[in-house]
């Protein structure tokens, strides 16, 4: 689960790590409640969204930046105004962009270098690691791959936590001053507290900022979750803004389904995560593009057919619709019998190619061919792919 | 001989009582796998009952594994107590834990990483399948079944298969199967960013099986598990290998179902682990129709029988 920037903000003031003063507003007329909250004087203006990119953005009204530096708090106000409600295009949020709904506004500090400094899991050494950098306000991908000698790693022992020689190691490596080392040792020990206590699965502070007296500062924050791990964390749960998810996707969860939308006109309603992966990728193979990905799981009910087979037909881009579903341990012809109702239901007129294959099949097949519905039957994966993209392509 | 378990492990289950353990510690019975034992706090001395069989209840993994011999566990423990799980199984000294529970948090995992190092317990999963070896019988019946996979679709043979996913295991199964060619053992290693057994481990060990003669590697978008794995087979496999990796349509940075499978760079997409296989020798699936066709392609060329 991801956050906003203004939500991050102040789970890192809670855990010690020092911010820029800063106050969100959802509608203009609280832009002078917020502005009131901060000094007089050179002020940020940001748009929320979950997305990065939001500085060289542009706006589907051709205003640029979603995040401008103002020297004054009437300046903030006004571009705030331009920004709150308007839509947001940047290099990750695709062409559609994202409804701006919250604004915050930050003192703007002054800046006399600007670092790297994220935590995340090391998937090879299943530790978490920290990485730095001095080159900040940057893309550290880029970083990585033209300069691999400014990236610096220190993977975390869980069983001892983050070790005092480990943070010394890394306040060397970026080069601090004295006093700076201090307060940046204090930021690393706070943040990752926090990535542990909070179960997150990343926090990236790019840039981590000096000031001309010495300050460590997070100037931006993107913080993600261990969904896995919300459970234990009701508070943080409750920052999840389900105006920056899809609805579909956010119908599907009710459902427990597992469903994400994507830009092509071929539906897939496929069991289990890989396959609903692979079927994607032979679809595309034989020359079709997929509408998305969705997994039924392992025990598909009917009513989750049913709510399935909804949730593609919400999606106004598709063509035609591919069911793949290898009933490994579930009877074949009790989920053939939920395909035929769901499609009873809710009125299919689009192409249909059903592929079924394991448990009690012969059955299952029968089922789907006497239900007098217009649908078309696959063997394979492949043959049951390639009949969807000819159907949808004449 | 089978990597990791054969028709005479003897196997218990933890969280028999629950739902999805008691369902599949049904099917294992039926299947012909030696399940002795549940373990279920609370619930020692009671009976785990189902055709005949009666698999006696213990209260904790360590008075089962003494009271039946059981070196293998099955854990069916919902994800807030699964890492506690495993790691009773570790502490009980059992050779093998196979965690199928999917949502444990990633924390307790790490935590649960650490803390098995030094130890001599295996762990495979979590979020898995499990693991098979298929048996003799009337749908492979006889063998270990160890999990949730359908035990009809195996077939005994002399192939290996290893994979992230379940259902695109039993793809390549099936396909085997229905192709006449047989498996050693099948082995699920599970979606999650943090597990135990990897790609690696499991082609190690059918690489140094005898009775195995081939390969399946099934592989997917995040992490690089499965390109450490191929650059092993390049300097050290002699036996032929076939792979897939599903996820070449997934979007950068958006977890497709599995909790790993997801986009972090350049280095975790399909496109680029397609490439790793092909350049260390592994006979690439065009689509997962194809699995099993492109293990035959390359056992032929490597003059290498199957069946």
């Amino acid at each position: 689960m991801n956050i906003h920037e203004y939500q991050a903000k102040a789970l890192l003031e809670k855990y010690g790590v020092p911010v820029p003063r800063g106050a969100a507003a959802t509608t203009p007329e609280d832009f002078i409640t917020a502005l009131t909250r901060l000094p007089d004087g050179p002020t940020m203006v940001k748009s929320q969204i979950h997305a990065g990119g939001r500085g060289k953005g542009t706006f589907t009204d051709g205003f640029k930046g979603g995040v401008k530096f103002c020297k004054t708090k009437a300046d903030a106000k006004e571009i705030a105004g331009k920004m709150l409600g308007n839509t947001l295009v940047t290099a990750q949020t695709g062409p559609a962009g994202r409804k701006v709904q919250t604004i915050y506004f930050t003192v703007a500090s002054e800046i006399k270098k600007e670092y790297y400094l994220a935590i995340l899991l090391d998937r090879a050494t299943s530790r978490p690691v920290i990485v730095a950098s001095t080159e900040g306000g940057v893309e550290i991908e880029k970083v990585a791959h033209e300069t691999p000698e400014k990236i610096h790693k220190v993977h975390v022992d869980p069983a001892y936590g983050l070790a005092d020689f480990q943070v010394r190691e890394l306040i060397f490596k970026l080069g601090f001053n004295a006093a700076e080392g201090k307060n940046a040792g204090k930021l690393i020990r706070a943040l990752y507290t926090m990535y542990w206590e909070t179960d997150a699965a990343m926090i990236e502070i790019n840039p981590l900022i000096t000031t001309p007296t010495d300050e460590v500062l997070a100037l931006d924050a993107k913080v993600s979750f261990d969904d896995n791990g919300l459970y234990r964390h009701p508070l943080i749960t409750g920052l999840r803004d389900l105006n920056e998810e899809d609805p579909k996707e956010i119908e599907a969860s009710k459902h427990s389904l597992s469903y994400i939308a994507l830009d092509g006109n071929i539906a897939c309603l496929v069991n289990g995560a890989g396959l609903a992966m692979s079927t994607m990728d032979i679809i595309k193979h034989f020359g079709g593009t997929p509408a998305n990905f969705l997994d039924v799981g392992g025990g598909a009910s009917k009513e989750q057919v049913v709510a399935a087979f909804k949730i593609i037909l919400g999606d106004t881009n598709v063509k035609g619709i591919l069911v793949n579903i290898f009933g490994g341990i579930m009877d074949c012809n009790v989920i053939a019998t939920g395909i035929v109702e769901a499609v009873k239901e809710v009125g299919l007129k689009l192409p249909l190619v059903v592929r079924l294959e394991g448990n009690n099949v012969t059955a299952g097949k029968a089922t789907l061919a006497s239900s007098g519905l217009a649908l078309v039957s696959g063997d394979t994966m492949a043959d049951a792919a390639q009949k969807i993209v000819k159907l949808v392509a004449a | 001989m089978a990597i990791l378990v054969t028709p005479q492990t003897k196997i218990l289950v933890q969280g028999i009582t629950g739902d999805f353990g008691g369902r599949h510690a049904k099917l294992s019975l039926d299947y012909g796998t030696l399940v002795v034992a549940g373990v279920t706090p609370g619930k020692g001395g009671q009976f785990f009952e189902h055709g005949g069989h009666k698999v006696p209840i213990f209260n904790s993994v360590a008075d089962a594994a003494r009271e039946t011999g059981a070196t293998v566990s099955a854990i069916f423990v919902p994800p807030p107590f699964a890492g506690d799980a495993i790691l009773e199984g570790v502490a009980a000294g059992l050779e093998l834990a196979v965690a199928i529970t999917e949502g444990i948090p990633v924390k307790d995992m790490i935590r649960v990483k650490r803390a098995m190092q030094g130890s001599k317990t295996r762990l495979v999963g979590p979020n898995c399948p499990g693991v098979v070896t298929p048996g003799t019988g009337e749908g492979s019946k006889g063998g270990c079944r160890i999990g949730i996979a359908p035990g009809y679709i195996h077939k005994k043979g002399r192939v290996g298969v290893v994979s992230r996913s379940g259902t695109l295991t039993y793809e390549a199964v099936y396909q085997l199967t229905v192709k006449g060619i047989g498996q050693s053992t099948c082995v699920g290693i599970g979606g999650d960013p943090v597990n135990g057994t990897s790609h690696l481990d499991v082609i190690k060990l059918f690489n140094d099986d005898p009775e195995t003669v081939g390969i399946i590697m099934i592989g997917e978008i995040g992490g690089s598990a499965e390109v450490e794995a191929a650059r092993w087979v390049k300097a050290h496999c002699k036996k032929p290998v076939a792979g897939f990796i599903a996820g070449s349509t997934a979007p950068a940075g958006r977890r497709m179902g599995h909790a790993g499978a997801v986009i972090g760079g350049a280095e975790d997409t399909a496109a680029a682990k397609i490439a790793v296989f092909k350049e260390c020798g592994i006979e690439v699936a065009a689509t997962p129709s194809d699995m099993a066709d492109a293990l035959i392609r390359v056992a032929q060329t490597m003059g290498v029988t199957l069946s």
